[in-house]
Formats: structure tokens, C-alpha cells, sequence
């Protein structure tokens, strides 16, 4: 440990307790638990679940798209729904579910000194509606029809006709039901998180001093609750569309020759209100993994973050920004050319404060100690595919490049890298970081550098190639892409060469899920503070922490979140809850 | 989108606000060991309750919110017809006042420490937002009894979905308040107490105001409105 000098410990003022719920049996303690912990956990559990079956849906496509016409089984309107899944999936109850739900409940408490969330009952509450959407979109595999293949935006008004498949079976009605019990249970938990980290924060820790992760995770929120209320109303309006025949999103329509009794709709209305869901959910998932990204290299590289204040304003005027961009997905749909300036001006303003964070991040490790931890390899892996996928980013922001580009194989590449690879990167390197909190015990460190190496080149190897595809004018969401001129032999050896990169990285995935459970009972012991990190998380008496996480007495924060390598510190990291001036003071320490 | 930009930059306008009083320009890295020198930066003095409740009605305002985005923008297209809004929704609307200032009531007596009045107050302010659904129900029955149906235009749509949505957070609201009721006839902890009846009030003077600004949209005075300041501008 480090010097303690009394002179400088300032006496508490009264924290008030909360009353914390204590369980009494094992149901109450670990199912229906309301220990953000717990709840943590069983979010991320869930999500995980999920998550594999969108990567096998992710496999199947790339079965028929790397060997078209070999499975018999995948037929057009299959691949539509796997496509359509797997998109769902991975970015809404993957995604958002794992970043917010997972780390959110986990992470906040903890860091900002906090004995559990404010409204512990609703946070349980969140988990089992999150659940019941979950359920209620894996039961669409198995209703009559499958599931939706209406593409992850469900444009009408094809996601609620014939020709798609679940467009007049269950399948949209199955999506669309547990899209909006998500959105329910999300706001249960985002209220949660959004008010944990303004009401919660223990004595002593300002704004300015949370860990970039709160910040990060706590924008994010606020933002997924001003955004999924969109989403909430289109679900809900082509919900009233499909099953009780409104024309909100229905133009007039001739479907096999008959009239269709909808009348007068506007699809490029649905189109407004997902966007202005769906563009800020991308910062819904890169804002977390900015804030954990921060974290993680602040302390493998043993550095203070470079930047803070910056990181802090860039992570918010992100948070503004992104508000104003979402038309950049509808360039295709046709606007006034003014609008598509003002919209293609705006994305390209992102930019900014979304580079500032990167030259932090590089300017952090410049002459750092850096640690090639697996956590560190992760976060550094995440710089290089998010700055490839960003400047793709910059090409699609302008309406010229996009429209030729928007419905090529390069889109698909570009949001992977973006928001699909870099995101699950950091979701990586943060579970190799938090593991030993979370259990007590190391992930084993062999599979986990076999399952960096192989996720980061493999990923790569995946997603790089596509740009190239999506330049020769590949399409993208075609089921058989055989016949066509563009579809030379070189592109069609590249495509098999993707689809098994693909599952060799599914392959590493499983590695990793067997180290996740094996190093439960046979990782090597971690100890409080495997990663002597200053963060509140990690100073906590036990192991994983218990109910109510800090003992009797819940710290006193000191000092900002990055004091690495002070000079004149004994050692070369300071906790946020020990006292005394080092490095610029006037006493000694 | 207007309506919602606008209700966002509301939003924004008190975000930045509270932002700005954080010390944002902070250099955290220079102040070490100096707790005690922020007094007033830790958390508000505010019932943690109460700013929960504050996040969640700035959701419902969003949500709300987004409906009039869409009525806007739907009903620029030609095959609208608005429909003739049932006399019956100013007398809900008055009933829905009246529920309002019965929850102000038992505030103010919540405060006083008078449990009678409080009671009274939580029963009539249930009673009458339970009124006021069955207005809503019966407007609901008078339009489709003239044959004004969900599906037939798209103004009427707008108008079950609107009132639907409203109603479902008024019942809502009721679950919260049928929860103060029994804290108040079981004698719960007085500042437990005035807090519930404080926060019920709260929601219930935010649906009142999201009642308005609805009735305002359906009875095309928003749209009319929107049109002055439009041609003022231009």
C-alpha cells in the first residue's frame, strides 16, 4: 500500500445510508436478486446466450454466401431471416444489452462508491422484462412462418406483407412485441443508471473525477432513454399497421393483384423515427466502449489518461451530435438536396471530437509502461479497427459516396468494423479486466491470447476484404449471388475465404466460452487488485465484492481515477480512496 | 421532426444547465486529497425519488413528443381528414384538472401533517383520473358508434393511438397511487409519505400537461398555431 498521511485525511461528512433490501433465501439472493450484481450477471448471461445464436445465424449466411448453392436447407427467405436475426440480435439484445445492461449494472455501483443502484426493485424488474423479450423474440424461430426477414430496419412496407417472410405470419409481430418489452425493460434499467451515477456517488467523487467508463456508460444511457422512444413508437404504430390494418407507414398498395386495404402511408416516416433510434444507438454502443477503452489503457499502460477534461467534453458533444445526424442512413430514400448538405455536414462534425478521443488514446500510450495484458491487447486491437472503420465512416458521411456505395458489401463492412468488431473488442478486453472482480479467479492466459490473436486477424480478415467487394459493386442483402457479371472468380474465392475466416472465429468464440467457465473453478486465484488499478472497484474488502459491496464504511474519494506512476508515490498507482498530496504537493507524501 | 428537436433542445437547455455547474473545467489530476472542498458537487439535496421521477417523465415528454413528430408529418400527406373531436373531451379534460388540483390538495396537506385531508385528497384525485378514463372510453364509443374507425383514416388513428397511449400511463399513474393510498389509510412514515404524495402529484401534473398539449394536437390548434408562427417567421 501506499503512504497514508493523516494530515490530509479530511473527516467524512455524513453519507447517507440507503436502505439496501437483504435477502433471505436463495431465490431472492440469486434469481430474483436485486443486487446490481447479480443482475449484472444475469444480464450478461442472457445477452451472451443470445448472442450465440445470432453468430450461428451469422455462419449460416456465410455458409450460403462463401458456398452459394451448396446448402439446400438455406433457402432465399431463410437467409433473409437469419440476416434479419442476426442484426436484431447482435446490436439491440447483444449490444446495448451487454454494455448497459451488463457492465452498467456492474461497473457503476461499484465505481462510484455506491452500496447498489437507487431503485434496486426496478433494476431487478428491468432484467425479467429484458428476459421476456428475449423469450418472446427466440419463440418467432418457432412460430408458424419463422421469424422476421424484414431486415434488421423493418422497412415497411415490406417488413408487413406477403413476399417477406413473417410479414403476414408471426414472425414481425414477434419482433415487433419484443422490441417494445425491451425498450420497457431498458427504461427501467437506464432510470437505474442515470440516476446511480447522479445520486449515488459517494463522498468526495465529483463529475470530474469518475472513471472515463461512467462517463462513457452514463452519456450512453441518457441517450438510449431520449432514443429507444423512437424506436417505441415505430414498433408500436406497425404494430397497429399489421394487426389492425392503420395505414401510418402503409402506402396504397397492390399486392398479387389485390388491393391491400391500406391507404395513404408514409414508409419514409418509419424511416425517420427508426433512424432517429438508429443513429443514436450506434453511439449507445461506441460511447461505453470509449469510456471502457479509456480505462483499460489508462491502466495497462500504467499512465494517467491523456486528456481528460477532453475526453469528458468529447464524450458528451458526441452524445449531442449524434441527434442530428440520423438522415445519413436515408440518402437513398431521396431528400432535398439542402438536407443532405446539412446531414452529410453534421456526420463529418463527429468527427472531431471522436478523433480527439483517438490521439488521446495514442497520446496516452506514447512513452506509457505499457503492458501487453490481454486487456491491453483487446483495447489496442480496438484503436486499429475503430479508426478503419471510422474514416470508412468519413467516405459513407457524403451523399456522392454514399449512394453509389449504399447498397455494396463496403456498408456492411464499414458498420462491422465500427460498431460490430471494435465494440465487441472492448467487450472482450473488459471481461478479461473484470473477470478476476467479478469471480476472484484469472481467465487463463493461453486460450486467452490464442482467442485475441485469432478474434482481432481473423476479424480483420473477415471485415477488410468486404470494402473491397462493396468497390466492385457487390451488393449486399442478396441471398445467390451467382449469376451476375460483377461476380468475378476473384470474388468469388475472396467470399469463401471470408465464410471461413468466419468460422474460424466462431471457433476461437468457443474457446473463449470454455475459459469463461472453466477458470470459474480453476483460474488462478486473482487477489483484490490483480491489475493494481485505482478505480473504487477494485479496492473493495472482498472478493468478488459482497452485498453491499464496501463493507461498513463506504470510502472517501481523494484524488481523479488516473493517478498512475505519480512521482514521489512509493508505488506507481494511488487508489481514489487514499488520502494525502503526492508528486506536486507542498508536504511530503 | 421538429417537435422533438424542440423537446430536445429542452432537454438539452437543462442538461447543459446542470453541466454547467458541475466544474466541468475541473483539473481533477491537480486536486488531490481535498474531499471536503466539494460541498455541493456530490449529489443533489434533491429525493433521490423525485430526480428518478424527473428522468422518466423527460422519457414520457420524448415519447409524447415523437407522436406529435409523426401526427405532423402524416398529416401533410392528402388523404387526411380530421375528425370531429367528441364535446365530451372538455368535460374529461376538466375532470382530469380537477384530479390535478385534488393531488395539489393532499401535497399541501401531506406538508401540514393533516392525514384526513390527505386521504380525501388521494381518494378524489383516484376517483376522478379513473372518471376521466371511462370519458376517455366512452369518446372512444362515441366516435366509433359515428363511425369515425381506427383504420379509416389516418387522423383517426392518430387519435386512438394519442388517447390510448395517454390513458395507458394515467393507469399507470394509478398503480403508483393506489400504492400512496394504502402507505396513507396503513400510516406509513410521515416524510415517506409527503414524499409519495409529492412524486404522485408530479406525474400527475405532467400528464395533465402532455393532456393539453395532446387535446391542443387532435384539435388542430397546435397545427393552426404552428402556421401563425410560420408565417410570422417567413
Amino acid at each position: 500500500m501506499v503512504d497514508v498521511t493523516p494530515a490530509d485525511a479530511v473527516p467524512p461528512a455524513e453519507v447517507a445510508e440507503v436502505e439496501l433490501y437483504h435477502p433471505h433465501s436463495w431465490w431472492t439472493k440469486y434469481v430474483f436478486s436485486q443486487d446490481a450484481k447479480v443482475i449484472a450477471v444475469q444480464y450478461s448471461a442472457t445477452a451472451t446466450a443470445i448472442g450465440l445464436v445470432a453468430l450461428v445465424l451469422s455462419w449460416l449466411m456465410r455458409l450460403q454466401l462463401g458456398f452459394p448453392g451448396t446448402f439446400d436447407f438455406i433457402t432465399p427467405e431463410a437467409y433473409y431471416q437469419f440476416i434479419t436475426m442476426h442484426g436484431m440480435i447482435m446490436v439491440i439484445y447483444l449490444l446495448t444489452a451487454l454494455f448497459l445492461g451488463g457492465f452498467g449494472n456492474y461497473l457503476i455501483p461499484l465505481m462510484v462508491g455506491a452500496r447498489d443502484m437507487v431503485f434496486p426493485y426496478v433494476n431487478m424488474l428491468s432484467y425479467w422484462v429484458y428476459l421476456a423479450a428475449v423469450l418472446v423474440l427466440v419463440s418467432s424461430f418457432f412460430a408458424p412462418g419463422g421469424p422476421t426477414g424484414a431486415g434488421w430496419t423493418l422497412y415497411p412496407p415490406q417488413a408487413i406483407m406477403t413476399g417477406t417472410p413473417g410479414g403476414q405470419d408471426w414472425g414481425i409481430i414477434l419482433m415487433l412485441t419484443s422490441l417494445i418489452l425491451f425498450i420497457i425493460g431498458f427504461t427501467m434499467g437506464g432510470l437505474n443508471y442515470v440516476v446511480t451515477v447522479l445520486q449515488g456517488r459517494t463522498r468526495g467523487m465529483t463529475l470530474m473525477r469518475l472513471p472515463l467508463t461512467v462517463w462513457g456508460i452514463f452519456t450512453a444511457t441518457v441517450m438510449a432513454l431520449l432514443a429507444f422512444p423512437a424506436l417505441f413508437v415505430a414498433c408500436v404504430m406497425m404494430l397497429l399497421d399489421r394487426a389492425l390494418g392503420t395505414s401510418f407507414f402503409m402506402p396504397a398498395i397492390v399486392e398479387m393483384g389485390q388491393q391491400l386495404q391500406h391507404n395513404g402511408g408514409s414508409p419514409i416516416l418509419f424511416q425517420h423515427l427508426f433512424w432517429f433510434f438508429g443513429h443514436p444507438e450506434v453511439y449507445i454502443v461506441a460511447l461505453p466502449a470509449f469510456g471502457i477503452v479509456s480505462d483499460l489503457i489508462s491502466t495497462h499502460a500504467r499512465k494517467n489518461i491523456f486528456g481528460y477534461r477532453m475526453m469528458v467534453w468529447a464524450i458528451i458533444a458526441i452524445g449531442a451530435l449524434s441527434f442530428v445526424v440520423w438522415a445519413h442512413h436515408m440518402y437513398v430514400s431521396g431528400m432535398h438536396p439542402y438536407f443532405g448538405f446539412f446531414f452529410a455536414t453534421t456526420t463529418l462534425i463527429i468527427a472531431i471530437p471522436t478523433a480527439i478521443k483517438v490521439y488521446n488514446w495514442v497520446l496516452t500510450l506514447w512513452r506509457g509502461d505499457i503492458h501487453l495484458t490481454i486487456p491491453m491487447l483487446f483495447a489496442l486491437a480496438f484503436i486499429v479497427t475503430f479508426v478503419n472503420g471510422g474514416l470508412t465512416g468519413l467516405f459513407l458521411g457524403n451523399v456522392v459516396v454514399d449512394v453509389p456505395l449504399s447498397d455494396t458489401m463496403f456498408v456492411v463492412a464499414h458498420f462491422h468494423m465500427v460498431m460490430g468488431v471494435a465494440p465487441i473488442l472492448v467487450i472482450f478486453g473488459a471481461i478479461y479486466h473484470w473477470y478476476p472482480k467479478v469471480t476472484g479467479r484469472m481467465l487463463d492466459e493461453t486460450l486467452g491470447r490464442f482467442h485475441f490473436w485469432v478474434t482481432f486477424l481473423g476479424a480483420y480478415l473477415i471485415f477488410f476484404p468486404m470494402h473491397y467487394l462493396g468497390l466492385m459493386g457487390i451488393p449486399r442483402r442478396y441471398a445467390e449471388l451467382t449469376d451476375m457479371t460483377i461476380m468475378t472468380e476473384s470474388a468469388h474465392h475472396l467470399n469463401s475465404f471470408i465464410s471461413i475466416m468466419a468460422f474460424i472465429v466462431g471457433f476461437a468464440q468457443m474457446v473463449f466460452l470454455f475459459n469463461l467457465i472453466w477458470s470459474i473453478r480453476h483460474g488462478r486465484e486473482a487477489g483484490g487488485n490483480p491489475w493494481r488499478a485505482t478505480t473504487l472497484e477494485w479496492q473493495t474488502p472482498q472478493t468478488p465484492p459482497a452485498h453491499g459491496n464496501f463493507g461498513k464504511e463506504l470510502p472517501i474519494v481523494y484524488r481523479w481515477a488516473y493517478d498512475y506512476s505519480v512521482p514521489g508515490a512509493k508505488e506507481d498507482f494511488i487508489p481514489q480512496n487514499v488520502p494525502g498530496n503526492f508528486g506536486l504537493s507542498k508536504e511530503p507524501a | 421532426m421538429s417537435v422533438i428537436l424542440v423537446f430536445l433542445v429542452v432537454v438539452a437547455g437543462f442538461a447543459g444547465w446542470w453541466l454547467s455547474h458541475q466544474r466541468l473545467t475541473a483539473r481533477p489530476w491537480l486536486e488531490q486529497g481535498m474531499a471536503g472542498d466539494f460541498v455541493g458537487f456530490d449529489r443533489s439535496a434533491l429525493p433521490t425519488a423525485k430526480i428518478g421521477l424527473g428522468v422518466f417523465l423527460a422519457v414520457v415528454g420524448c415519447l409524447f413528443s415523437l407522436f406529435a413528430s409523426a401526427y405532423f408529418m402524416r398529416m401533410g400527406l392528402s388523404d387526411w381528414q380530421p375528425l370531429p373531436l367528441p364535446r365530451l373531451l372538455w368535460l374529461n379534460t376538466g375532470v382530469l384538472v380537477l384530479s390535478s388540483v385534488a393531488l395539489q390538495c393532499a401535497v399541501v396537506a401531506a406538508r401540514r401533517g393533516q392525514m384526513d385531508m390527505v386521504r380525501l385528497g388521494l381518494a378524489t384525485a383516484g376517483l376522478t383520473a379513473l372518471a376521466f378514463l371511462v370519458g376517455q372510453l366512452m369518446a372512444w364509443r362515441q366516435l366509433t358508434e359515428d363511425g369515425y374507425l381506427l383504420a379509416s383514416n389516418p387522423a383517426n388513428s392518430f387519435f386512438y393511438l394519442i388517447t390510448g397511449m395517454h390513458g395507458l400511463h394515467i393507469l399507470g399513474g394509478l398503480v403508483g397511487l393506489g400504492r400512496t393510498s394504502i402507505g396513507a389509510w396503513n400510516g406509513a412514515r410521515p416524510e415517506r409519505q409527503r414524499l409519495s404524495v409529492e412524486l404522485c402529484a408530479m406525474y400527475w401534473h405532467f400528464l395533465l400537461f402532455v393532456w393539453l398539449a395532446i387535446f391542443a394536437l387532435l384539435a388542430g390548434w397546435a397545427a393552426t398555431f404552428i402556421d401563425i408562427c410560420q408565417r410570422l417567421l417567413t
